[in-house]
């Protein structure tokens, strides 16, 4: 938009002081003095205290624990996301429209409930549990179980970022590829993964980034043993539960720097790959489903 | 929705079945398995077990709370979605990009450490601590921080609806009515609310679906106090902890009528604002 035309909008709509000062004055109260309030407990802690905290060894495994099982969970649902994804655009079946409105029940599903019912299915005396139990995997209270949680979380997020962009793609490309020669396997690894490959990413890093916070589903399927099981947000949580404050704070702050570098790159990815492919329209409600991706969209 | 493939384009009919095994098959795994679960569990012992594990007190007093709170959290954040998107899509102004990404955060904070924060600042120990209990005011284990908790992790949700729907319509309607000589606030009431109502409704149910069922965040700041500061999910947690399971899932399926409930609201939104887009 040209610099006159942003002018002349200015000067026509009305609301601009109000509808900023209400914005910023909520942003404000509610998410920036808040978070400042970390960096000013950080200030309380030396720089040897702050380090010791981070570096405990209990501290060090939960973090480990938490990164790992969000990368394998959030690689899970990349592969089995793509899957859905593509059985839902292209194939026909009965029930297909109920199916692809449940993808989204994790987003809905509130994660304390979600943590029972995993781990309802998932103990040893559970439905699939007793299965596992029975060649002497322990399904719930294990590591195991902190990934099937994180990949419950973590489904809708890869099936809704790809689902959009595989229904916008141009059928006829497939046709040509297959005219020129090439086989379907050729077809789809030259010519529809590299056009899925942006939204697959942000789905990934979106399923990661939520799996690495993930608390509620967590607590009732890790078991919670410290060194083994723990995740961060739970360590987090004990801290907090003994008053050691500071001590929360150090560790939080860690894991706020994570999932803020991950968030800005998802930002940056989204706003990037929908200037280069504009006219591949997100659905038009496609929500928390594809967070930067709508919010890309609503810059001008 | 499944046009029609040039014969070229489509797998062998054994690689359809494969794929659309594996994907029902991951998809009754964790979805529908772990539904079938606690409904078995809430309902096992029999209908009156159920109706007398829903109808408890502390439960009761669990549903107020969590009514409560999203009752408050909701509206608050619709009124500033309202406004952020109103002055995002509207006017140019220097660090909109960092304004968005703001609006962003609280879905990138861990529930846990949205929770934290509210205690390092209004705890006993906090920097407003001293001063509030000085004042006699309780925020943190009491009811205000739970309404706070709730309404911080829920701010994302109408504010992200609404800012890609009203810079699809672009400001020639609101143009056209304020030169007729309508005044701004009759402008805002009869052209860019109603406008906006599909994806007003729509974010506003998924705020109300987030903030019923926080978790994280709320159990921090809650202080697990019964039939006071307890909501529905923490109700959960704390049956659940006590090996009341019967009781933990059948309070449990009210949280889950809820969510299929957001489920199919928002599936019928989507149906309307689709047919809406065709009959254009």
């Amino acid at each position: 938009m040209s610099a006159a035309k942003a002018k002349r909008r200015r000067r026509a709509l009305p609301g601009f002081g109000l509808s900023l000062g209400v914005t910023l004055a909520y942003l404000g109260l509610l998410v920036m003095i808040p978070l400042s309030t970390i960096v000013w407990r950080t200030l309380d802690l030396s720089f040897g205290q702050f380090w010791a905290t981070v570096t405990s060894d209990r501290a060090l495994a939960s973090f480990g624990l938490s990164l790992v099982a969000a990368l394998i969970a959030a690689s899970i649902n990349v592969v089995m996301g793509v899957i859905v994804a593509w059985v839902l655009v292209r194939y026909d079946f009965p029930g297909r429209r109920i199916v692809d409105g449940m993808v989204d029940l994790p987003f809905a599903l509130p994660t304390a409930v979600a943590g029972i019912a995993l781990a309802a299915t998932w103990a040893p005396t559970g439905i699939l549990g007793k299965h596992l139990a029975a060649v002497g995997i322990s399904g719930a209270y294990s590591r195991l179980g902190v990934v099937i949680a994180l990949v419950f979380i973590g489904l809708p997020f890869v099936v809704r970022t790809v689902q959009p962009v595989l229904e916008g793609l141009d059928p006829r490309l497939e046709e040509a590829a297959a005219l020129l020669g090439a086989t379907r396997v050729q077809t789809i690894r030259r010519v529809v993964l590299p056009a899925l490959r942006p939204a697959i990413v942000t789905g990934f890093a979106l399923a990661f980034a939520r799996a690495l916070g993930e608390y509620g589903s967590v607590v009732f399927m890790s078991g919670n043993m410290p060194m083994k099981t723990e995740i961060a947000p739970l360590l987090i949580m004990s801290k907090l539960e003994q008053f050691d404050y500071a001590g929360a704070t150090a560790l939080a702050l860690v894991m706020l720097v994570i999932s803020f570098t991950i968030l800005i790159a998802i930002n940056g990815l989204t706003w990037r790959s929908a200037r280069r492919a504009s006219e591949v329209r997100a659905r038009p409600a496609a929500s928390e489903l594809a967070p930067a991706a709508v919010v890309a969209g609503g810059e001008p | 929705m499944t046009p029609a493939r040039s014969p070229v384009s489509v797998e062998p009919a054994w690689v359809r079945a494969v794929l659309i095994t594996a994907a029902l098959g991951f998809l009754a795994v964790f979805l529908v398995l772990p539904l079938g679960a606690v409904l078995h569990a809430a309902f096992g012992k029999g209908i009156a077990a159920y109706l007398a594990a829903v109808s408890e007190p502390d439960t009761r007093a669990a549903i107020k709370l969590t009514l409560l709170a999203a009752g408050i959290a909701v509206p608050l954040n619709m009124l500033f979605g309202l406004a952020a998107a109103w002055a995002i899509t509207r006017f140019h102004f220097p660090g909109k990009r960092v304004l968005i990404t703001i609006i962003d955060l609280p879905f990138a904070v861990s529930p846990v450490i949205a929770g934290m924060l509210f205690i390092l600042l209004f705890g006993a120990h906090g920097l407003l601590g001293p001063w509030l209990s000085g004042h006699g005011v309780k925020i943190v284990f009491a009811v205000p921080a739970i309404v706070i908790a709730t309404a911080f992790v829920t701010i994302p949700f109408v504010a992200r609806e609404l800012i890609p729907a009203l810079e699809a319509r672009g400001p020639e309607q609101e143009l056209a009515a304020l030169t007729l000589g309508a005044t701004p606030w009759q402008t805002f009431c009869r052209v860019t609310l109603p406008n906006l109502r599909w994806p007003l409704a729509y974010g506003a149910i998924l705020c109300t679906a987030r903030a019923v069922g926080e978790f994280g965040a709320v159990s921090v700041v809650s202080g697990h106090i019964r039939g006071e500061t307890n909501t529905i999910p923490l109700h959960v947690e704390i049956l659940y902890n006590d090996f009341q399971y019967q009781a933990a899932f059948a309070v449990a399926t009210i949280l889950i009528g809820i969510a299929l409930a957001t489920l199919i609201a928002k599936s019928l939104i989507e149906w309307h604002a689709g047919r809406g887009r065709r009959s254009h």
